[in-house]
């Protein structure tokens, strides 16, 4: 799901990392957000609604909606589409509300 | 606590223009920005910008950030930038709370504020709107224009405003079709030139429509769309469906006055300018003294003219904490004028009238 | 109708042009503006002064044909894209058309590509003599075809098979 080629821009990225999500590896570049490395993966599916447990997706990829909230190393309720992968990242769907610790 | 002069909130175009200004008037200005890097919205503006040279038509938005850092970086030593920074209050006493990362929580003592917080997304109400899939439009411009990552192989835009048209632009130059754009309106929204400019590629822009719902399991696979009358009401048969795996919800932006409400600024609800807006002067200042706004906060516009304000609120805001240089009159002349050039012609008939209900 | 399908009316589109005599003697700008809004950066880029939008940035830019020499550099300028070149002096039976074409893939001198109405419908299939995309463009190329003098209104833009 990567833009190999663009008219008018270059996505030149170095460093390939990896990470998990949900157990299972996957890779991304670092710089780019965790929402961003998991949609080029194919992952559109971030998280779950509370009580009807309704898949859910980013919506605003800017960190106003909190649609992309996810466990990342066992913290709860990060914004993904705001932070930052870093290799060897531990990303879950969030089960619930999450608890911080 | 920490003393800053101007406090501008908000790193995008309005609060880069403000801190350039005020920094020409010799001030010493603290920008605060969320993300890690300024530019606001314009690092996603592949498209070359509207307005005269002096608001750099003609120029990719994605380089007018370049342009403006460069700028300010001639006055280093007089402007000092924050990132990774969130205001996360503003209080009656002038003492403004920010957190930085995870958990480095401060506050700033500024002698005056300029609010440059933007806009953010309208969403529509419809079944199965919550479907992975169903995006902004500026999340799919993120998605693409900054991390390089296609949003899905076919789109279905909903909004024929200047963003829509544009988004449809930019989604095709990644290589991804667009199905069609839809409008609840009897009438293209945005600029014309971006309508031709999609139509000609063989995209078809239904106004009149509205999508109805949206189907799929566990993320988007069609999109029913029906026909509206002109009380924007669904007419019974007139359905079709769309596969596609991604709905972009383009329906306009709303001004993000969190700040300004807490602050204990008036605003009012202005149709026009697409949200609730501070009241404020001439000068840009709002109804509590020395804090002051520009950009999509005091009401959706244009990056061109979010720039000029931010221009004409740094001079102000720079003034009224005592940097008045010689040439203040000059240059306040001259941002109004380039307001006024905006917004003179027929698309800036709405926009004048949202002003007239806030300006005091 | 315009402001509900983006596509001009053949009177409007012909409004732009200039006349046949003009478009036979070489290369002229037609400049596909049909509505007022606040922008004129056409008119700084025209080194023979032939465009002319004045004092309000809202009017619609107005041309003067003589001094045109249809060197395509606002074609790369405006933000809209809304300006072509066309050229009928090469021969009876054809055309040059110039356009801007900011997608990849980018065809070559001598490609044959599609080219497509204001509707993106199928015109026919044309030769490229030409693309310009010097730095200067930045990232705007100009894609000039050669087709049938019969498609002088219909054709604004190609199709590039990948």
């Amino acid at each position: 799901m990567r833009i190999e080629e663009h008219p008018i821009l270059d996505f030149h990225k170095d460093n390939k990392i990896s990470f998990t999500f949900n157990g299972e590896t996957l890779e991304g570049y670092e710089g780019e957000t965790i929402a961003a490395a998991l949609h080029a993966s194919g992952v559109k599916i971030l998280g779950k609604s509370l009580f009807m447990h309704r898949p859910r997706g980013f919506y605003c990829a800017i960190g106003n909606c909190s649609s992309c909230m996810m466990t990342v190393n066992g913290v709860a309720n990060v914004k993904t589409c705001v932070t930052d992968l870093k290799e060897g990242m531990v990303v879950e769907i969030q089960e619930g509300k999450g608890v911080i610790a | 606590m920490k003393e800053v002069e101007l406090l501008i909130i908000g790193g995008g175009p309005a609060g880069l223009c403000a801190a350039l200004s005020a920094a020409e008037s010799s001030a010493k200005v603290c920008i605060v920005e969320r993300n890690k890097s300024l530019g606001g919205q314009l690092i996603k503006q592949t498209h070359m910008f509207f307005g005269s040279e002096k608001q750099y038509a003609s120029i990719r938005g994605i380089d007018i950030s370049g342009i403006l850092l460069d700028k300010l970086n001639h006055y280093k030593d007089n402007v000092e930038i924050l990132t990774e920074t969130t205001v996360v209050g503003m209080y009656e006493d002038g003492v403004v709370t920010v957190l930085h990362k995870e958990d480095n929580y401060y506050k700033i003592k500024p002698k005056a504020v300029i609010v440059a917080t933007g806009a953010f997304e309208k969403t529509l109400a419809f079944p199965n709107n919550d479907l992975p899939g169903i995006y902004g439009a500026g999340a799919v411009q993120t998605l693409m224009n900054v991390h390089g990552v296609k949003p899905g192989d076919r789109v279905l835009m909903v909004g024929a405003g200047n963003i829509g048209l544009i988004v449809s632009y930019q989604l095709q130059q990644a290589g991804v079709q667009v199905a069609a754009i839809l409008d609840a309106a009897p009438k293209i929204g945005g600029y014309l030139v971006h309508a031709s400019k999609i139509r000609r590629m063989g995209v078809p822009i239904l106004t009149s429509h509205t999508v109805k719902e949206a189907i799929g399991k566990e993320f988007v696979e069609k999109a029913i769309v029906c026909q509206v009358d002109e009380k924007f009401q669904a007419i019974e048969g007139t359905e079709m469906e769309f596969d596609v795996d991604v709905i972009c919800i383009s329906v306009g932006l709303t001004p993000l006055n969190e700040l300004l409400a807490m602050r204990g600024c008036q605003t009012k609800y202005v149709p026009q300018l697409s949200g609730f807006v501070p009241l404020r002067n001439e000068n840009y200042e709002t109804t509590i003294e020395n804090v002051f706004t520009a950009g999509d906060a005091t009401g959706v516009e244009e990056a061109s003219s979010a720039m000029v304000e931010g221009y004409l609120s740094g001079l102000c805001a720079a003034s009224k904490i005592g940097y008045t240089p010689g040439n203040f009159e000059e240059r306040k002349k001259d941002y109004i004028k380039q307001l006024n050039d905006l917004r003179s012609g027929p698309v800036g008939k709405h926009i004048l009238a949202g002003i007239e209900q806030i300006v005091i | 109708m315009f402001e509900k399908t983006g596509i001009p009316s053949e009177e409007m589109v012909r409004g732009k042009f200039p006349s046949i005599e003009r478009i036979n003697k070489g290369p002229v700008a037609v400049v596909e503006c049909y509505k007022e809004i606040p922008c004129n950066p056409c008119q700084d880029a025209c080194k023979f002064n032939a465009i002319k939008v004045g004092e309000d940035i809202n009017n619609i830019p107005q041309l003067n044909w003589d001094n045109c020499t249809g060197c395509a550099v606002c074609l790369s300028k405006c933000p809209g894209l809304a300006i072509m070149v066309v050229d009928g002096s090469r021969s009876e039976e054809a055309i040059l058309i110039k356009i801007p074409y900011e997608f990849l893939p980018l065809p070559k001198e001598g490609d044959l590509v599609k080219a497509l109405d204001r509707e993106g419908r199928y015109v026919a299939d044309v030769r490229v003599l030409n693309v310009l995309n010097p730095k200067s463009f930045d990232r705007t190329p100009v894609v000039t075809i050669e087709a049938d003098r019969k498609y002088l209104y219909d054709i604004r833009n190609i199709k590039v098979e990948a």
